[in-house]
């Protein structure tokens, strides 16, 4: 019988560090054993417990993209036991992986429509799965017009650096990357809080539009009266939600908001269906 | 379904005999209580009592169970990495289970065998379990299970159900399951005739239950209105968050996941857990969605009666045992509880 807590072998093959304060590390995994991969067949959105022997498991949202072959990638905050204990793991150690977890981003309802992307903070990273998955040249054209509004604290706490410069020179999508404030006088890019830039710049909302918002709570309270504010239609807004997780998989009862697991029935949620729930997130 | 007649003095001869097929689970007085527990070779289940303390849930989901066990020994192979381990699911049997908690068993089952996911410690100790229900003649005050889905007699779930006629037990074999083990105890005295007295006996227990609830309306509500309602915070005010009625309550299956390591050698653990614990939903970066006590009382409440309602369709998730409301230290009632949300109505709040 197929037991579903039970991790998949994976090797760390390389361990970067994000951020200037040390605090996001990139982990990218390849399987033990490479038949396994055909098991973790995920798309953008979705989570895996990343499981490090000996001291537990972390939900964490798959950061590569399914059109990335032969591994898989995750961004990990270190907050408490198990992501310190990532941490100080080193390239070759051997951990394990579960999943893919939950749903995805609503891919098949957005298809032919404009998508704006908005993230803020180290929530940017099942936003890095969504951007490469989109700009593989068999999904750019199944999609409209994609905006991305993505802010930091400062430069150096912007995740991905490199492909943010990269993103930024393509015209095949518009970037609006912000931080909260720099003294930095090289800065080419935005300064000011996520809503005020996404006021700024995002495209109206329509039936057509599309958006996927990702971020810290304070972000989400004061980006949400601006997406209301351009007309975007509640089940048009796009969510991921964060809950205190073990198994995953519905089981453990630890998750719910009223009757939804976030971890089987979510993460993803529209605006509109979070309205119809407790506001326990 | 047919019914069997067992005489009393027969029946310790046929539990003996199972005992070479089956392991045997049955109630035991343990200190003032009863209890379920493995039942020693020769050792009857004492029939004599009304409710456990515990529900028997341990039998199917114990409350520490080793997932998976590892080495942290680099010179070893396949170190780091997680390895099921071999688990007992021979045939196991508990005798004298109440109704209500077998009822509760179906109704966790939902969460732990779905199309989706199967948990498989469960699903196959679940397989491995025929039970043996004995009715209730003599309910206590606080037994509400023929409005909580089932009752003293309720036979929808068990393999066999006893009925205690005096001198023998009438036995309702309900399923295969149940065929197997009353074979193999030699149990096959045709009781047809009397099956009319298992009725009468059903009727006259159920009579004496008074105490009931009213789930009717629990499913129109709108969640996010009852959430919000005012009640909360008067139902939770004496809660000491102490968790007793989430460990006790047959139809309560949270867990927690726990790595425990000695030396090089180490395990992943699964615990019951209780929603009663701030811990439960606390997040690594000191935030909690459920802050305090009234939220953590609401969603034992909220789960059991209305969002398992609304996302099984499948009725409430309590069967009436009682257990929560006599050991909860405090007095909280759900019975009184189910009868405020089911008599909310949003903006006459006045209870
Ligand atoms: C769907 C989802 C996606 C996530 N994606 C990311 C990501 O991409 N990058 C990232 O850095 N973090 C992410 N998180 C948050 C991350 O799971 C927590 O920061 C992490 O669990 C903290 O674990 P810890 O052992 O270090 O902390 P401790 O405080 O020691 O936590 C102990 C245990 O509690 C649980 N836990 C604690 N906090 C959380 C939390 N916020 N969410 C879920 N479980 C928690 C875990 O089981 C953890 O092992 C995500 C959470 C969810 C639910
Ligand atoms: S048993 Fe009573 S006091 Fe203890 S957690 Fe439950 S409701 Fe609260
Ligand atoms: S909630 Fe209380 S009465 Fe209902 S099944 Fe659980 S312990 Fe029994
Ligand atoms: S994490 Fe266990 S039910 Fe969601």
């Amino acid at each position: 019988m197929q037991n579903p807590y039970l991790p998949i072998p994976v090797r760390i093959d390389k361990a970067t560090i994000e951020t200037e304060d040390r605090n996001l590390k990139t982990f990218k995994f390849v399987y033990v054993n490479p038949e396994d991969e055909a098991k973790f067949q995920y798309k953008a959105g979705q989570f895996g417990e990343l499981s490090v022997t000996g001291k537990g498991e972390i939900p964490i949202g798959i950061a590569s993209s399914p059109t990335e072959k032969g591994y898989v990638m995750f961004t990990v905050n270190k907050v408490g036991l198990v992501s310190s204990a990532l941490h100080n793991m080193k390239e070759g150690d051997i951990m394990g992986i579960r999943g893919p977890l939950g749903n995805w981003y609503p891919w098949e309802r957005m298809e032919g429509k404009n998508i704006v992307i908005i993230g803020g903070g180290f929530a940017f990273t099942t936003l890095r799965s969504s951007i490469v998955m989109l700009l593989d040249p068999e999904n750019r054209k199944k999609f409209g017009d994609i905006h991305v509004v993505y802010g930091a604290r400062s430069p150096g706490m912007l995740l991905y650096r490199d492909e943010l410069a990269e993103w930024e020179a393509r015209d095949d999508i518009n970037m609006h990357i912000t931080v909260d404030g720099t003294d930095d006088p090289d800065w080419k890019y935005n300064v000011g809080f996520v809503p005020a830039i996404t006021e700024e710049k995002a495209p109206k909302g329509d039936d057509d539009t599309f958006a996927i918002v990702c971020g810290p709570p304070i972000m989400i309270k004061f980006t949400q009266p601006v997406l209301d504010k351009l007309g975007y239609k509640h089940d048009h807004i796009i969510m991921s939600l964060e809950n205190r997780m073990k198994c995953g998989i519905g089981m453990c009862g630890r998750c719910n908001i009223g009757k939804e697991f976030v971890c089987k029935d979510g993460p993803v949620f529209t605006l509109e269906e979070l309205n119809s729930i407790p506001k326990e997130y | 379904m047919r019914v069997i007649k067992i005489d009393k003095k027969d029946w310790e001869s046929g539990v003996e005999k199972l005992s070479g097929d089956y392991s045997l689970y049955g109630p035991v007085k343990q200190g003032a209580f009863h209890n379920f527990a493995p039942l020693e070779k020769g050792q009857m289940p004492d029939l004599d009592y009304v409710n456990t303390r515990l529900s028997p849930k341990s039998v199917v989901y114990p409350q520490c169970e080793t997932m998976f066990e590892y080495t942290l020994d680099e010179n070893q192979p396949d170190h780091h990495v997680n390895k099921e381990i071999p688990k007992d699911y021979s045939p196991r049997a508990i005798l004298g289970i109440r109704p209500c908690d077998v009822k509760a068993i179906d109704l966790v089952n939902i969460n732990f065998d779905n199309p989706q996911y199967q948990d498989p410690w469960w699903v196959q100790r679940r397989a491995a379990l025929t039970t043996v229900a004995l009715a209730c003649n003599n309910p206590c005050s606080t037994c509400f299970c023929t409005t909580a889905g089932t009752g003293p007699f309720d036979d929808s779930s068990a393999d066999v159900l006893l009925a205690d006629m005096g001198d023998y037990y009438l036995a309702k074999v309900m399923t295969e399951k149940g065929e197997a083990l009353v074979g193999k105890a030699g149990f096959d005295q045709d009781g047809s005739a009397e099956a009319g007295a298992i009725d009468d006996a059903a009727k006259a227990a159920e009579a004496k239950i008074t105490s009931k609830i009213e789930t009717g309306k629990l499913g129109d509500k709108v969640t996010t209105e009852l959430y919000d309602a005012d009640f909360w915070e008067d139902i939770a005010f004496a809660c000491i968050n102490c968790g007793t009625c989430t460990y006790l309550c047959p139809t309560c299956w949270c867990f927690d996941i726990q790595d425990e390591v000695q030396g090089s050698d180490g395990c992943r653990m699964r615990n019951w857990d209780t929603c009663m614990s701030a811990l439960f939903t606390l997040h690594g970066t000191g935030h909690n969605p459920r802050p305090n006590k009234t939220a953590r009382v609401r969603q034992r409440f909220m789960h059991k009666l209305k969002y398992y309602v609304d996302k099984y369709e499948n009725g409430i998730a309590c069967v009436g045992c009682g257990r929560c409301v006599q050991q909860c230290p405090v007095n909280i009632d759900i019975r009184r509880v189910c009868d405020l949300m089911n008599r909310f109505e949003p903006g006459k709040e006045c209870a």
